[in-house]
């Protein structure tokens, strides 16, 4: 077992575990309809947590993710809404918005050099800002097309359904997958987290990767705005204050080291699906309030931080000792 | 080998090149040549050059005059990106690869090949390891770099850099932090580069290892090229007093042993025996005596520094013990040194030693401070005193007390620093470079408030480079190469010719 798998290996045996006891307290979680709701519920914010990832394993941060969400929301509704734009349209529109927006978030990063905390702290405001702009009311979305999309659904034969956010979700787990691992862009991003000074030096682009890797994150962020605008059938510049603190906290737990170099889009995944298992669970038992969710992702991620700290001083020690004892000699 | 460069064509050559940086010139006219096949090394002390060259050639810097040829052409790198495709590649001391990914993909990154518009990792992998095997390096390139030593990490550096196409390769300190069979490992791989016609440059500290690997080698000082030889035309007294600039004159200038004995106790303050750090230095023993000054002395690198952080417990002996005034001690930590009496005024000022934006007088009751603890806390009445007080002794020159440490000049940041040990009473100094970038006025200041504190006396060690100041103060010196000490002379023996026989010395 390589060590780099050990965070990975961690996530996975504890989601198993958790939804193991879950199981045995309540059986409907061994039912494809908590599965699917599972998927379902989750969907928006692991798909944002996907684009985090990129972010992070860059050796970055995105805090503009809870405010491009409501923005997108806000965006929506009211082009739609409102203004009786085609949904397809606005959705290339504010696409096409945020992906510029995470960009240009890029550009300031990387050549103004200033720390990615504060553009993107920067970037949170602005959007929300701009959320409360466009409107500070909730505004409803009544258009044919949401309802076509509430209507696409696989209909498990226990009466689980697989929606559309499901869909969309496990589609952008698969696409993230890829571009992390089988292309250069991806590679360039674990290099680039692992160290920057090395990665120029070896001919990674770094201005275009650091420029991309928010770009995707900012579109993903916008999906997600989507998918729970969707789910919503409405808009509201209030909503996702301070997701982006979950989603930092899920890739974290699911893996991937914040300092950047290391990490893995399923882990991620998987600690969504985690927190998605303890927060229906909470709601399931009754007894506690669901804010125990709060709790939870608190013990969780400190522990995951300890774990791969003391993981990468004891490699340290190791390696130490491996150069201690010498190598042969080429003959 | 193709060591009769001669006949051949040159592969790099550089003319006349110069470099101005607004305070100095950094290099001035400076000739060099490299064959292909050839291991051409560059030394030199600090400030030489050896890096302005590198990074001239690197495309790092930007030369103000003169032209680099590679194959007869004329270059002008732009950026180390763009010398090595233009066939230039650097492998420097610290790896600059990415510690996290694998040693295949290390090899590979930025050039990896694809299938089906996808990254093919089982190509990579198998290249990886044919390529490592063809240097004699058979190992799991799947692994994380990071799971290897340097010296490794050094050889896949160098596996990336010339798979690139390299015709020249810069290696700059790439044995600093390698053990013997590291070395022995780096250079069969040097070796085998030779065999493929790739020129090679190499900067090292290390005079053993110049004598072992190289063809040719150029010395720098000063910005300027000093000297070009053929291996086999050179002896290391000559090398050493090209480097440092120094005639080898028949005993001239011998020390003036004076009365300063009498002042001196015999008693030992700090005794170490095998001291070493695997890597780092070489068993020594070493002993130093109330009001006593030991020098040391030897070339950059040659293990000067590690004996004082080691002694210091900045880096931890790996061997060896250590004994104050004749009791066991464990010096594992700047703290516990601080404990038995220790101070040390390190070498770099501006990024281990002052505090910039605090005051001078900040600055001076910092260590005081510390070691009482930061809950006893010296009253401001008490400050004022001791600043007031170190100012007048050590005549620093500010306005006042408070003025902030960064606006005084380097001589007088040096002496804060020594005030701030001063304060606190040590009964051993430790001072490193002491008068490193400071002008002749309070060089010679610095160095008659070095012999009363050893009149008063304190133990004293002091690393320098500057020979006669050396000879000045030592009442013993201490003499280190290739990170080893290779002794010791005392009383009537020290002079600068003497030192330099001893660091040559077989």
């Amino acid at each position: 077992m390589r060590s780099r798998y050990i965070p990975l290996l961690m996530t996975f045996v504890v989601f198993v575990a958790l939804y193991l006891i879950a199981y045995s307290r309540f059986s409907s979680f061994g039912s494809m309809r908590v599965v699917g709701n599972l998927l379902r519920d989750n969907a928006y914010w692991g798909i944002a947590a996907i684009g985090m990832t990129f972010v992070i394993i860059s050796g970055g941060i995105d805090l503009s993710v809870g405010s491009v969400i409501a923005f997108t929301g806000v965006f929506c509704a009211l082009m739609i809404g409102r203004n009786g734009w085609d949904p397809l349209a606005t959705f290339a529109v504010i696409l096409t918005i945020g992906t510029l927006f995470g960009a240009t978030m890029g550009f300031f990063i990387h050549y103004f050099k200033i720390p990615a905390f504060i553009v993107t702290l920067s970037g949170l405001f602005l959007a929300r800002g701009m959320a409360y702009v466009l409107s500070t009311d909730s505004i409803r979305i009544d258009h044919p097309f949401y309802k076509q999309i509430s209507d696409l659904v696989y209909v498990f034969p226990d009466r689980g359904r697989f929606t559309f956010a499901a869909g969309m979700f496990l589609l952008i787990l698969i696409v993230g997958i890829f571009l992390a691992h089988f292309t250069r862009f991806g590679r360039n991003v674990y290099a680039l987290g692992g160290n920057s000074d090395a990665a120029l030096l070896l001919g990674v682009p770094v201005g275009r990767t650091t420029i991309l890797v928010y770009a995707l994150s900012s579109f993903l962020t916008v999906l997600a705005g989507i998918v729970l605008s969707l789910s919503k059938q409405s808009g509201d510049s209030t909503i996702a204050v301070g997701l982006e603190l979950d989603v930092i906290a899920a890739v974290v737990i699911g893996g991937t080291l914040l300092t950047g170099g290391v990490g893995y889009v399923i882990g991620t995944f998987i600690a969504v699906m985690t927190l998605g298992t303890i927060q229906t669970y909470l709601t399931l038992d009754g007894s506690l309030t669901p804010w125990w969710i709060k709790i939870v992702i608190g013990i969780l991620l400190f522990s995951f931080v300890a774990l791969q700290k003391l993981l990468s001083s004891r490699k340290r020690v190791q390696s130490a000792k491996e150069q201690l004892a010498t190598a042969p000699l080429p003959s | 080998m193709n060591t009769s460069g001669q006949e051949t064509k040159p592969l790099l050559e550089v003319k006349g090149l110069s470099k101005v940086f607004p305070s100095t010139v950094a290099l001035s006219e400076v000739d060099f040549t490299l064959y292909p096949g050839d291991v051409h090394v560059l030394v030199g002390e600090n400030g030489a050059g050896k890096s302005t060259l590198i990074k001239l050639i690197t495309g790092v810097h930007h030369k103000d005059g003169g032209v680099i040829l590679l194959e007869g052409k004329p270059i002008e790198p732009r950026s180390p990106r763009h010398a090595q495709e233009l066939g230039i590649s650097t492998v420097y001391q610290e790896v600059n690869l990415i510690p996290t990914m694998s040693v295949a993909e290390n090899i590979f990154l930025g050039r990896q090949p694809m299938r089906f518009g996808m990254i093919n990792m089982r190509a990579i992998n198998q290249q990886a390891k044919q390529l490592l095997r063809g240097f004699g390096l058979d190992i799991d390139v799947t692994r994380n770099l990071s799971s290897y030593s340097v010296a490794i990490q050094q050889i896949i550096a160098i596996v990336r850099g010339v798979d690139l196409s390299a015709k020249v390769l810069i290696l700059d300190e790439p044995t600093s932090s390698l053990d013997r069979h590291e070395v022995e490992r780096l250079f069969s791989v040097i070796r085998s580069l030779k065999q493929r016609g790739i020129g090679i440059i190499l900067i090292t500290h290390f005079l053993d290892q110049v004598f072992e690997i190289a063809d040719r080698i150029t010395v720098l000082r000063n910005g300027h090229k000093v000297g070009e030889h053929r291996l086999a035309e050179l002896t290391k007294v000559q090398l050493i007093t090209e480097m440092l600039g120094k005639e080898l004159t028949a005993a001239l200038d011998n020390k003036q042993v004076t009365a300063r004995e009498d002042g001196a106790s015999t008693k030992p303050f700090l005794e170490v025996r095998g001291f070493a750090r695997h890597g780092m230095i070489e068993p020594f023993n070493l002993v130093i005596r109330q009001g006593e000054i030991v020098g040391l002395a030897g070339l950059l690198g040659s293990g000067r520094t590690e004996i004082a952080h080691l002694i210091f417990g900045i880096d931890q002996n790996d061997q060896g013990e250590a004994f104050v005034k004749g009791e066991q001690v464990n010096l594992s930590s700047p703290r516990k040194a601080i404990q038995y009496g220790f101070g040390l005024c390190p070498e770099d000022r501006k990024v281990e030693g002052i505090i910039g934006e605090l005051s001078v007088r900040e600055n001076i009751i910092l260590a005081l401070q510390a070691r009482m603890g930061w809950f006893n806390y010296l009253s401001r009445q008490k400050q004022d005193e001791l600043a007031t007080q170190m100012i007048e002794a050590l005549h620093i020159v500010t306005p006042d007390a408070e003025k902030p440490v960064k606006e005084l000049s380097g001589g007088n940041q040096q002496k804060v620093i020594l005030a701030r040990w001063l304060v606190s009473n040590p009964e051993f100094l430790i001072l490193d470079e002491p008068t490193r970038g400071i002008d002749v006025g309070a060089h010679a200041e610095i160095i008659q408030i070095i012999k009363r504190l050893a009149q008063e006396g304190k133990a004293m060690m002091i690393i320098s480079s500057e020979l006669a100041e050396i000879v000045d103060y030592s009442d013993r010196v201490v003499v280190l190469r290739d990170r080893k000490k290779l002794g010791e002379l005392e009383g009537n023996e020290i002079n600068e010719s003497t030192i330099m026989q001893a660091i040559a010395a077989n």
